[in-house]
Order: C-alpha cells, then sequence, then structure tokens
C-alpha cells in the first residue's frame, strides 16, 4: 500500500503475512464464508444450548455473544447438566437514538425473551441478555420489525458509532448526530450472511470477493470503537475512541471536526505490553471529509494493524508501533491531502447534564440518570413500565447517553406535563436529589454473573460500595462533589475506569485494583495505588485521600488533579508508562 | 496389596504373584499383552479371569524398569497446558513413555493405576483451582480417593504472589499426594506469573528422576480392563440380609425451576462382594417417616413401646410401624379390618365386592393415616392396629452404572415422590427416605434384584434405548458397559422429559458419549418447553420412523423402560404403527413383527 512518500515500515506481523504465521482468528474469519460459519446448524441443535467456539466467535460480528449463568455453573455441574448457556445480544444503535415506536418495540422483545430487562451500554446501546438459543431469530426478526440491527455491534470491526448528547446545544448536536448515522452506516460490514442466517434469506450470488469492498474476507485486527463529541461536553470520553472526531462548530453551525486516534482501554493484569491509552489530536478537517477520513484511519488500521497476537491488535498499539507521525502521514497519504491544524476547543466534564433542559431547538429535553444502565422494574419503582407508558404517548423520542443514562429527547412544552406526570407516577425522579455527585458520577460495567471474562461484581455491587463511599465524604463535607468513580469485573475496561478520578478493576471475587488521578474531563488517564485488595483496604484508602483533598485543596480543584498534584499517586503521561 | 486382591480371589493372586516373580521383562511383558488380549476377546462375565493391565505392571519390581510417565494439567488460561507439552517433550527426549491430559478430562478412577504421575496445576479465584478441573480436586480430597503405593509423583504449582492464597491448589494437591501414599519424585515449585524459569528448571529436575525404557504393554493395557468385576465368589447379602450401603453422593439432578425432583444416588458396594449387570435393578430397604410414625401413635393414643408379634418375631410398635409395615397407602384388607373396629357403616359399604370401583377410588384418596383420623376407634390395641398392615415392601431402581466404570459403585437415579393429600404434604416411603440421607455418613440397606431380560445383547448388536424421566437410568449404565468395553455396537437413545434446561438428566453424560461415538444417536422429546410444542418420547419415534424401522430390520434390540401407565403402551403403539407404515404391513402384522421381536429377546420392556 505505502508509497514513496511514505517511509517503510516493518510489516512483519499484519495483513501481508500469511496466514499461519496470524492468530487463529484470522483462519477462522477468511473459512467462514463472510461470517456464516455453520452458525445455522448450531442453532438447530436441540443436544445443547450453546453454539461451537467457532461458530461463538463469528456470531459477536452479528452482534449476539454466547454466555452462562455463572452464579449457578458450579451448580449444574454437580447435576451433570451443561452451564445454562444463554446469549446476549447488542444492538447498533448510531448516537444512542431511537424513537418511541422503537422503544415499545425493544420493550416487548425484552418482556418476551430478555428476562423482563434491557441494559443501557457505555456506547449508547442497549443490550439482551438470558437470550436462548432458540430465541435468537425471534428476536431478531423483532429487531428488524423496528428497523433496528445488530450489525457489527461487537467482532473485529467498526462498532457502533458514537455521538455525544448535549440537549441544550440541540441544534448542533443533530447535526453531529447525523454524521454519526452515516459513519455508522458506512463502516458496518455488508456480508449477506447476516440476512441468511437470521432471516433465511439466500443470497442473490454467492458470496465473493465482492461481499466486502472495504473489510475483505479478514476484516479489521480487532473492535475498532469510532466516537463524535460535542464540546464542552467529553461525555463519550473522546480519547478512549480509536478514532474521534470533536466538534467543530461557529455560531452553533456545524463546520468540521478535530481527528483523534488511537484511544482504548483494555488491558491485561500482570501484562505490563498492555496498557489504556488515550488518543492523540492530530489534526483539523471539514466535515465534508469525514467518510474519506474515515476510509483512511480504519484502512490504515486493517492494513497495519498486528494481527498475530489479538492482545496488540487494537489500534492504540499500531499508533504506538509507529509514532503518531507515521499514522499521521500514512492517513494523510491515502486522503491525498494534509490534515488542517487543531483548532481549538475545551472540554469541562465527562459526566452527562442531568435533569430537565430546554434546547436552542425550543424543545425539551429531560436525561434520567440510571443506576448502571439496569433497565427493570425496581421494588416500588417500576422503571420499565413507566419508560413503556412514556413511549406510548409518542410525544418524545429516547437518547441513551454515553454513561449509561437515558434522555427523553425532542419534548413539546406543551407535552412535558403530561410526560412530568407519568414520570411521578412510576416513580422517574428527574432530579438528582438524595443522591450523592459522586453516585451520579458513576459507572459499573455488567461483569458476573453474565460476563464470562468477569473475575469479580461490579454492577451488582457498585451500589452497596458507594453507599460506604458516602459514609466516608459526609464527615469531609465533600457529599456534593463531583467525583467521578467507575468499577469493572476485570481489566478490560468495559466502563472506561482508567479514565476515572476513583476506578476499581476487578482481579478475583471480592477483590480489586484501586486507581486514582484521572481528568475529570478524561483527559488524564489514572494511576494504580492498591493492587488485588479487598473492601476494607479501599475504603482506607480512599478516607485518607479525601480527608487531604478535604483540606488542602486549592479552589475549584478537582480529586483526580488534587491526588496528583500532591503526588499521592503519581501523574501518567502517556498509556505506553501507565504499568511504570 | 489390597488392589489386586479385589480384583482377583486370594489364590489367584497368589498364582500370578508367583508367576511374575519368575518372569524376566520380555517374558513379563508378553504374559501381560497375553491377559489383556485375552480378557478383550472374552468378555469378562463372572467366574472368568479378568485382564491384567494395570495388575500385571504393578507386579513388576518398579524402579530399575521404565515406568509410563502421566502427565496431568490443570489450567484456565492455558500456561499450564503448555509447560505440560513441554515437560513431555523433554521426557520423551529422554526415551520415557509420556501421556498428556487435561485434568478436566481425566478419568479419576485411573489414578491408582498409573506409575508416575506429574501434576502442573494453576490456582484460581481465591485460591481454588481452575473451574474445570474441580471434578478431579473434589475427588482426591474425597473420601473415595485410593491409596496410592507404588505412584511416584511430582506437582508443579502455578499462581500469583499478589494473591492471598498463593499456589494453593497445586499445595494441595502435593500434600494429598504424599498423604495417600505416593512417593515424591521431585519437590514441589510454586511460580509466580513469570513461570518460565522456574518451571524449565522443575521440568528438568522432574525429567532427571524418570526412568527411561518405558514399558509397552503396561502403557497399552485397554482403561477399564483392570477394574472389571471381581469374580463373584456369591454375596453374603441378599434381599433378606440386605448390605448396609454407605451413600458417597446424593443431589437433586434436576436443575432450578425444575416442576420435579430427581436425585443421583451414589452407593458404595465396597466389601459386599455384591455385583450386577447393567439392567439389573437394585432393592432399597427403606424406613417410613419418623414423623408420620409419631402421627399415627399420636391419632391411636397408642404408646410406642407397647409391644406387637410379627412374623419375625416379638417387637415394640414404633419399630413395627418405622420399619417393617407399610403405614402409607392403605389396603383393602386393612380397610374392611378397620370397618369392623369402627363399626363405620359407610366404610363397611366400600367392601362389599361389588364395590371394587369405588374402593379404589377411595383407598386412592385415603391413607391409613386419613382413615384412621376421620374413623378413630376408642381403645384400638396395637396388635389390631399391626395386624391390618401389610409388611413394608423394599422399593426397586433401575441400577444406572456399570462396575467396569465405577467398580464397587451403584448408582441409581430416583425421583422423589411428593405429593399433597387432606392438606398435608407427603412423600413417597423409599424415594422420600432417600431424599433425606444427604449427611456425611449414610447408610442404606440394599441388595441387588437380578433383571436378566432387560441385559444388553452382544457387543456388536445395535440398540435402541426408549425411556422418559427416571426411564433412563438402565441406559446410563448400558452406556458405560459399552463405553468400558468399547462395544462396536450402535447405540440410539430416546429421551423424554418435561424442560430442557431443568430436566434433561445427565445431559453432559450424553454428550460425551456422543462425541466420544459410543451413543451414535440421541432424541429429545420435551413436553413443557414454551417455544416448542408437547413432545413424547413416541412422537420422536415418529418423526424417526424409516430409521428406526431400518435400525429394526438390520437386527437391533428395543429396551422400553419407564412409566408404565402412559408411556410404555403410547411407545408400543407408536412403534405399531411405524412398522405398518415402512414395513407395508397391517397393525395386526405388526404387531405380531414385535410378538416375534420379544420372543428373541429383541423387544425388552422395564416398565414401572
Ligand atoms: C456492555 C458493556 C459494558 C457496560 O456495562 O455497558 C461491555 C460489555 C462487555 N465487553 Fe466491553 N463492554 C462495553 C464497552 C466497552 C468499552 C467502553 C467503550 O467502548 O467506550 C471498552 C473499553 C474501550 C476499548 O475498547 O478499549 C470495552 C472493552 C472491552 C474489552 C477489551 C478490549 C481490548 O482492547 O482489550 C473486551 C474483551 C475483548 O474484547 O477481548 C470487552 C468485552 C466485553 C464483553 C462482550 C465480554 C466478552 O467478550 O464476552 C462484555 C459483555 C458483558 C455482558 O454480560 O453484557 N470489552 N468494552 C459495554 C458495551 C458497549 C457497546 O454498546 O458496544
Ligand atoms: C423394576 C423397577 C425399576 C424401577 N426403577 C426406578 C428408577 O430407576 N427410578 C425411580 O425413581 N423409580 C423406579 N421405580 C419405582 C420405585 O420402585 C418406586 O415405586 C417409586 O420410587 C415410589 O416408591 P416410594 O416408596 O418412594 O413411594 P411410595 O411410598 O410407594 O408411594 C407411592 C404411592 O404414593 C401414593 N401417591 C402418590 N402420589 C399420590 C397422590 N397425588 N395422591 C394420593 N396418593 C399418591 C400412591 O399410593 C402411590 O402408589 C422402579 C420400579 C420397578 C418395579
Ligand atoms: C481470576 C484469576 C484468579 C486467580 N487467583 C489466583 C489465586 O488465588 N492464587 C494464585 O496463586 N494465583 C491466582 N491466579 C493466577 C494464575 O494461577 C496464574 O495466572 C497462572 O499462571 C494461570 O495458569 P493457567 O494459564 O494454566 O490457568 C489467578 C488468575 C486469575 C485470572
Ligand atoms: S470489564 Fe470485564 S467484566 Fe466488565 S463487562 Fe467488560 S469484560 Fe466483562
Amino acid at each position: 500500500m505505502a508509497t514513496k512518500s511514505l517511509p517503510a515500515t516493518d510489516r512483519s506481523r499484519d495483513i501481508s503475512q500469511p496466514l499461519e504465521k496470524l492468530a487463529p482468528e484470522e483462519a477462522l474469519k477468511v473459512g467462514s464464508d463472510y461470517l456464516a460459519g455453520s452458525i445455522t446448524t448450531d442453532l438447530i441443535d436441540e443436544i445443547t444450548g450453546a453454539v461451537d467456539e467457532g461458530n461463538n466467535k463469528l456470531m459477536k460480528f452479528h452482534g449476539i455473544y454466547m454466555q452462562d449463568d455463572r452464579d449457578i455453573r458450579d451448580e449444574r455441574r454437580h447435576q451433570k447438566l451443561e452451564p445454562l448457556y444463554t446469549f446476549m445480544l447488542r444492538a447498533r444503535l448510531p448516537g444512542g437514538f431511537c424513537t418511541a415506536d422503537q422503544w415499545l418495540g425493544l420493550d416487548d422483545i425484552a418482556r418476551k425473551y430478555g428476562n423482563d430487562t434491557l441494559r443501557l451500554t457505555t456506547r449508547q446501546t442497549f443490550q439482551y441478555h438470558y437470550l436462548e438459543k432458540d430465541t435468537l431469530r425471534l428476536v431478531m426478526e423483532g429487531l428488524r420489525d423496528i428497523g433496528i440491527d445488530s450489525k457489527a455491534a461487537c467482532g473485529d470491526v467498526a462498532r457502533t458509532v458514537m455521538s455525544g448528547v448535549n440537549p441544550s446545544l440541540s441544534l448542533l448536536h443533530k447535526q453531529v448526530y447525523e454524521h454519526a448515522k452515516i459513519t455508522s452506516e458506512h463502516a458496518i460490514h455488508r456480508t449477506s450472511a447476516y440476512e441468511e442466517v437470521w432471516f433465511g434469506e439466500k443470497p442473490a450470488q454467492p458470496r465473493g470477493d465482492h461481499e466486502e469492498p472495504f473489510y475483505g474476507r479478514q476484516y479489521m485486527p480487532r473492535k475498532f470503537k469510532i466516537g463524535f463529541a460535542v464540546p464542552p461536553s467529553n461525555d463519550i470520553d473522546i480519547y478512549s475512541q480509536d478514532l474521534g472526531f470533536i466538534a467543530v462548530a461557529s455560531e452553533g453551525k456545524l463546520k468540521g471536526f478535530n481527528v483523534t486516534v488511537g484511544g482504548g482501554m483494555g488491558r491485561t493484569d500482570r501484562a505490563p505490553e498492555t496498557y489504556p491509552r488515550l488518543g492523540d489530536v492530530i489534526g483539523y478537517i471539514d466535515a465534508e471529509q469525514l467518510l474519506p477520513t474515515v476510509d483512511a484511519v480504519m484502512g490504515v488500521q486493517r492494513d497495519y494493524g498486528a494481527r498475530d497476537v489479538r492482545a496488540h491488535s487494537r489500534f492504540k498499539y499500531t499508533v504506538d508501533d509507529k509514532g503518531v507521525d507515521w499514522i499521521k502521514l500514512a492517513i494523510e497519504d491515502r486522503l491525498g491531502f494534509e490534515l488542517g491544524p487543531v483548532k481549538p476547543y475545551e472540554f469541562t466534564e465527562n459526566g452527562d447534564l442531568l435533569g430537565w433542559v430546554s434546547g436552542d431547538d425550543g424543545l425539551e429535553h429531560c436525561t434520567l440518570w440510571i443506576e448502571n444502565g439496569r433497565i427493570i422494574n425496581h421494588e416500588g419503582r417500576p422503571l420499565m413500565d413507566g419508560l413503556r407508558e412514556i413511549a406510548k404517548t409518542g410525544k418524545c423520542t429516547f437518547r441513551m447517553t454515553p454513561n449509561q443514562s437515558l434522555t427523553l429527547s425532542d419534548i413539546k412544552p406543551a407535552d412535558r406535563p403530561e410526560i412530568e406526570a407519568l414520570m411521578a407516577e412510576y416513580g422517574l425522579d428527574p432530579s438528582t436529589k438524595g443522591r450523592s455527585a459522586l453516585r451520579l458520577n458513576s459507572m459499573a460495567c455488567v461483569a458476573l454473573p453474565t460476563c464470562h471474562l468477569a473475575m469479580a461484581e461490579a454492577e451488582r455491587y457498585l451500589p452497596e460500595l458507594i453507599t460506604k463511599i458516602e459514609g466516608l465524604l459526609e464527615p469531609h463535607g465533600l457529599t456534593e462533589e463531583p467525583i467521578t468513580i467507575r468499577m469493572t469485573g476485570c481489566p478490560n475496561g468495559c466502563a472506561r475506569p482508567y479514565i476515572a478520578e476513583i476506578a476499581l478493576t476487578g482481579r478475583a471475587p471480592g477483590k480489586y485494583n484501586l486507581y486514582l488521578g484521572a481528568g475529570f474531563h478524561g483527559e488524564r488517564l489514572n494511576k494504580m495505588l492498591l493492587e488485588n485488595v479487598g473492601e476494607e483496604k479501599i475504603l482506607a484508602a480512599l478516607d485518607e485521600a479525601f480527608a487531604a483533598y478535604a483540606k488542602d485543596r486549592t479552589p475549584g480543584e478537582h480529586f483526580g488533579d488534587f491526588v496528583v498534584r500532591t503526588g499521592i499517586v503519581p501523574e501518567v503521561k502517556e498509556g505506553r508508562f501507565f504499568n511504570d | 496389596m489390597e488392589t489386586q486382591a479385589s480384583i482377583l480371589t486370594t489364590s489367584q493372586w497368589e498364582q500370578v504373584d508367583l508367576l511374575a516373580a519368575t518372569l524376566d521383562r520380555e517374558q513379563a511383558i508378553w504374559v501381560s499383552g497375553y491377559l489383556a488380549g485375552r480378557s478383550q476377546l472374552a468378555p469378562p462375565t463372572r467366574g472368568d479371569v479378568p485382564g491384567l493391565g494395570a495388575p500385571a505392571a504393578a507386579a513388576l519390581p518398579s524402579g530399575p524398569v521404565g515406568r509410563l510417565a502421566t502427565i496431568l494439567f490443570a489450567t484456565d488460561t492455558g500456561n499450564s497446558k503448555e509447560l505440560a507439552g513441554m515437560l513431555s517433550a523433554a521426557a520423551e527426549a529422554k526415551g520415557i513413555t509420556t501421556k498428556v491430559s487435561d485434568l478436566a478430562k481425566y478419568k479419576s478412577r485411573d489414578l491408582k493405576d498409573e506409575q508416575d504421575v506429574l501434576i502442573i496445576a494453576a490456582t484460581h479465584g481465591e485460591g481454588d483451582p481452575p473451574p474445570a478441573a474441580l471434578d478431579f480436586f473434589e475427588f482426591i480430597e474425597g473420601k473415595r480417593a485410593p491409596k496410592l503405593p507404588g505412584v511416584r509423583f511430582a506437582v508443579l504449582a502455578l499462581g500469583d504472589s499478589t494473591y492471598e492464597h498463593y499456589c494453593s491448589a497445586g499445595r494441595k494437591l502435593d500434600e494429598r499426594f504424599e498423604a495417600l501414599g505416593a512417593e515424591r519424585l521431585a519437590d514441589r515449585v510454586d511460580c509466580d506469573v513469570d513461570y518460565e524459569d522456574d518451571a524449565d528448571a522443575w521440568i528438568a529436575a522432574v525429567v532427571e528422576q524418570l526412568t527411561p525404557e518405558a514399558q509397552p504393554a503396561a502403557a497399552a493395557a485397554p482403561a477399564g480392563i483392570g477394574a472389571a468385576p471381581a469374580p463373584a465368589a456369591p454375596s453374603a447379602f441378599s434381599k433378606r440380609n440386605p448390605f448396609q450401603a454407605t451413600v458417597l453422593e446424593n443431589i437433586a439432578i434436576t436443575g432450578r425451576g425444575s416442576s420435579k425432583e430427581t436425585r443421583h444416588v451414589e452407593l458404595s458396594l465396597e466389601g459386599s462382594g455384591l455385583t450386577y449387570e447393567p439392567g439389573d435393578a437394585l432393592g432399597i430397604v427403606a424406613q417410613n417417616e419418623p414423623a408420620l410414625v409419631d402421627l399415627l401413635l399420636e391419632e391411636t393414643g397408642l404408646a410406642a413401646d407397647a409391644p406387637v408379634t410379627l412374623k419375625a418375631g416379638e417387637t415394640t410398635l414404633r419399630d413395627a410401624l418405622s420399619s417393617t409395615l407399610e403405614i402409607t397407602a392403605a389396603t383393602p384388607r386393612f380397610l374392611t379390618q378397620w370397618a369392623e373396629l369402627a363399626g363405620a357403616d359407610d366404610l363397611k359399604a366400600l367392601t362389599a365386592s361389588d364395590q371394587a370401583k369405588a374402593r379404589t377410588a377411595y383407598l386412592d384418596g385415603h391413607h391409613v393415616l386419613d382413615i384412621i383420623r376421620r374413623y378413630p376407634v376408642a381403645g384400638v390395641t396395637a396388635e389390631q392396629l399391626a395386624a391390618g398392615l401389610r409388611p413394608l415392601q423394599p422399593r426397586l431402581y433401575s441400577i444406572a452404572s456399570s462396575l467396569l466404570a465405577v467398580p464397587d459403585e451403584v448408582h441409581l437415579t430416583v425421583s422423589t415422590v411428593r405429593y399433597e393429600l387432606h392438606d398435608m404434604q407427603r412423600v413417597g416411603v423409599a424415594s422420600g427416605h432417600l431424599a433425606t440421607l444427604t449427611g456425611d455418613e449414610e447408610i442404606v440397606p440394599v441388595y441387588v434384584q437380578a433383571n436378566d431380560h432387560f441385559h444388553l445383547p452382544a457387543d456388536d448388536a445395535s440398540i435402541i434405548m426408549i425411556g422418559a424421566g427416571t426411564g433412563v437410568a438402565p441406559y446410563r449404565a448400558f452406556m458405560q458397559e459399552r463405553e468400558a468395553r468399547e462395544a462396536p455396537g450402535k447405540s440410539w437413545l430416546f429421551f423424554g422429559e418435561r424442560n430442557f434446561r431443568s430436566d434433561f438428566l445427565y445431559q453432559v453424560e450424553w454428550q460425551e458419549l456422543l462425541s466420544n461415538g459410543t451413543l451414535s444417536k440421541l432424541d429429545l422429546a420435551f413436553s413443557r418447553d414454551l417455544r416448542t410444542p408437547k413432545t413424547y418420547v413416541q412422537d420422536k419415534l415418529k418423526l424417526r420412523g424409516r430409521e428406526v424401522y431400518e435400525w429394526l430390520e438390520d437386527g437391533a434390540s428395543l429396551y422400553v423402560c419407564g412409566d408404565a401407565t402412559n408411556m410404555a403402551p403410547d411407545v408400543h403403539r407408536a412403534l405399531v404403527g411405524i412398522i405398518a407404515e415402512h414395513g407395508g404391513i397391517g397393525d395386526d402384522e405388526a404387531e405380531h413383527y414385535l410378538a416375534q421381536m420379544g420372543r428373541e429377546n429383541r423387544y425388552r420392556l422395564d416398565v414401572y
């Protein structure tokens, strides 16, 4: 690919190499007839509730993961029963937007097949859990009927594209959202295997080279994540995206984007060669150049990303291996023009703007804080029913936020009372009263019992831990202090923990690594303070830090900045040094 | 050396031992090979000399002679597996025969026959073994762990020093093997996450200790043969004199949300001399529920120690009610007698000869307790009460195991009978009793009930096994037997229950048998799964009609086990239909066809 203008580079690990030198997943993709594999056969195998490992890997490209209820795995082993296999389905929902009708459809499916729950994710979409193998086709059809798919929601492709939810700048936001949507449509895979496997639609012609004009048979080396941020809010954590676009506007109109490359969170404990990395802002493009830029950047990763070791296959490692300058050159080489100088921009925080706001489009928007994105009917607070009733009115749209919450959007002022009445009736309190700023700025990944990579609890444990932490904040008068806290059940970082002021990542049941010191708006990584410790040690360490913070902080100083300034943890200047 | 003694009679053992002493290595290898081969030709039946794979090996002087190195690994993320491969390579390079196996798949019962056992084990969770290897760890730490004299071992423990329970899984194994009398080849080494160097050093140290020129015959001896059933010196135990069997395991194997409670029960026959064939049943001599006994005493106002004379002789009323008399369902005899005592005309009416139907219906709805409650008899005596009750019968349970797979054990699949009658929860005598035997040192009296008409055909014959619910029990025994004997015949199972998720009894075992080819085909019918239409075994039979007929034409034997009231008749009707349709004959001829199969012992029922 490289032309003269582009300095030669080491290609011993990328797509130019023969399959046998690459990770087994590469051969699997190539041999899968463009992701069809033998999924269809496995779906009707009645001897097991599972599918085989190869097909499981392929199904990820279709948005589906095989899991099992880990709470009863051991119990069933003793009972000589296979694990209770169920499936997680993740929808593709660019910018996290759906209509009221679509919401009703999603709700129906959850009640029919998904254990009466929906899970909003950290990438603005939703997941079903507990789907049984023989319901998958029904669920897929149900989604198709409301115009939603799960293409490329997982797998080595461009994942669902994020777009900041900033209702007060609703006009600009709408423009950016449209670009996110086009990007997602542009970047997903094209294979007819999706329609064939799930809807039994035979392809017009046998699948061949024409199938995936961009991806080809080997797709991307690993997942690839794209996001759009609308300053001053960095709610999508732009620096954690493989490819990020920061909206640049004048007089509320979208002009273009600053481009970031090479962000990512995933790492593995005690494997220093793996680390989280914040993206670099490499230049500016006009809005018209969006899709060519997406192709150029993804093309560079597709062709130069490592494919021999999956733990090293994310774009962030390609960027560090080749150097940002080389990557920028390679991108410009493909674009045929140079990126413009970065335009000034400013972020203030990476949380959600909660409660009611009226947008500059004259419409009303209400962002509801939803604990860890779990939509379910709580005892005495029927959240799921309430949202269903609100959707029935057809008088709002739904936007999943990047912090697992939900914005009821585009409400005419005249309709607001009706919506508010329903909120009151179902106990959906839009105000932040009675909840500490810490809780409102918290995120936890799914982890147990469904995630098979989880080593410890997250979603089911963080709420009670926060209650204990609130007990520490209160005496120091820090209850109203916005501090970001994120917990994940393993080091993969699904709740973007490494850019939270306080983070906990699971090591084993009840044991976590504790990190402190990330930037409040996601501009700096945090640093591990304690490794593999239990609740007692975690609380003690936090109490100490809070005491110091309460005493010595400068006016307006954020907790993350404070612990770094006062040397409670050293500053992490670059991902490469995260494990030093 | 008890291990041998349990397999051979003492005199047989003495002869072998004598012979072994006089043999040089070549001769020994030839003899063990000869016996192993012979035992394969002639299936080890009662009295026949079983194969000597392992014993022959163990009988040879160890040390100078090469030994088989069995390399076992317990892994979650693959490090241990990788190291196992390296160890094997290093050993083979020195001319040592090795066999590498994942503890997740390893048959624990082979352990006692191993020679050198080299284990690489990682620790996970919080000091736990890798999940997949839990079965082995429970076995080795449990009461069934065999003594391991003559076994030499070494352990490499993988771990992560930042964990509180550093390398604890490896440590446990190391201690346990020593405790079981195995000889340590090399000291255990605990490896941190940077395990490479320490592991290399350990591998070198271990290989150093191994002795080359491994011994083909011992290695080649077919698995399971060493575990052939003991030649039956006719057991002292019988229905009259049941053996007090220890309960080894007793758990509900119906998963959460099941509408049933079906239990898997493992009993020890060690020291009983009892043997059985797949297809036989086990008799359980149960006790009545103590609470029910108390209730009867209370309702009748009789003293627990009131003397009663039974066939067996004099005993107290409580004993009689607990272990000698049937006190749940009432018999017509009891009805007649109690009607007299109570002078109750409506009861008397039921005893009339033309009242059979009404009587049965009444007895179904009223057990002994209910009748006594409704018709109290003032001053009834212990003798009078006892006289009306019939003796408590043992209950039979199809044996769900093969001695070739689990020597000295017998497994059962028991569905617990629970029901409500007159607002009172009741349990079946035997199944209810078994369900309570979950403590550590539980004992239950048992005897073997031979069931010759339900035994397996020749190894090369095809079989079609049809069973619903606990009717699947004998087929588990069949498959264990055929797996151990490496029987070439095809096997096809039709299994029916209520729900796939919770009631697919022995699911993982069937899956394993399918993948290793012991089971050729498996068809399932679940009658209460929401999204699939009610399906029963007979429906699946019809669905596969053509193929079923082809199997029958090729001489396959049919087995039907389980519910007698509905399943068996429905299955029979289905079979008639299939034979008529695909044989192009009428129903009557189809009936003859099945009758003929019956005469040839190819259509066998065991229903209850
Ligand atoms: C649902 C979600 C967490 C949540 O609570 O919201 C999630 C859940 C899972 N993630 Fe994630 N990830 C989720 C956002 C993320 C993010 C955050 C983001 O993208 O902004 C990250 C860090 C950013 C990044 O990619 O570096 C993330 C990094 C991972 C990784 C590590 C990837 C790496 O480069 O090392 C894995 C493991 C893997 O891919 O091998 C993973 C794998 C998983 C799986 C599918 C586990 C698996 O592979 O079997 C989890 C399913 C659990 C379950 O039962 O639902 N997930 N995952 C998020 C869904 C986002 C979406 O809608 O697409
Ligand atoms: C050859 C053979 C093999 C067998 N194999 C097995 C096997 O593998 N697994 C297995 O579980 N069983 C098997 N059985 C059945 C087993 O022997 C027992 O019959 C069964 O376990 C019930 O015995 P029990 O003592 O627990 O219940 P019992 O005390 O005998 O109770 C059963 C009685 O309870 C009463 N009863 C039940 N339900 C109700 C109700 N709703 N209302 C009123 N009265 C009710 C009826 O009188 C019924 O006869 C087998 C039987 C035979 C003959
Ligand atoms: C979830 C998890 C829990 C672990 N717990 C322990 C532990 O309690 N004690 C220990 O010594 N090592 C522990 N380890 C470390 C592993 O034993 C170590 O990584 C080992 O090399 C894994 O070997 P394997 O790849 O063969 O599974 C744990 C590892 C993981 C992933
Ligand atoms: S962070 Fe780990 S535990 Fe949590 S969802 Fe992601 S993969 Fe699962």
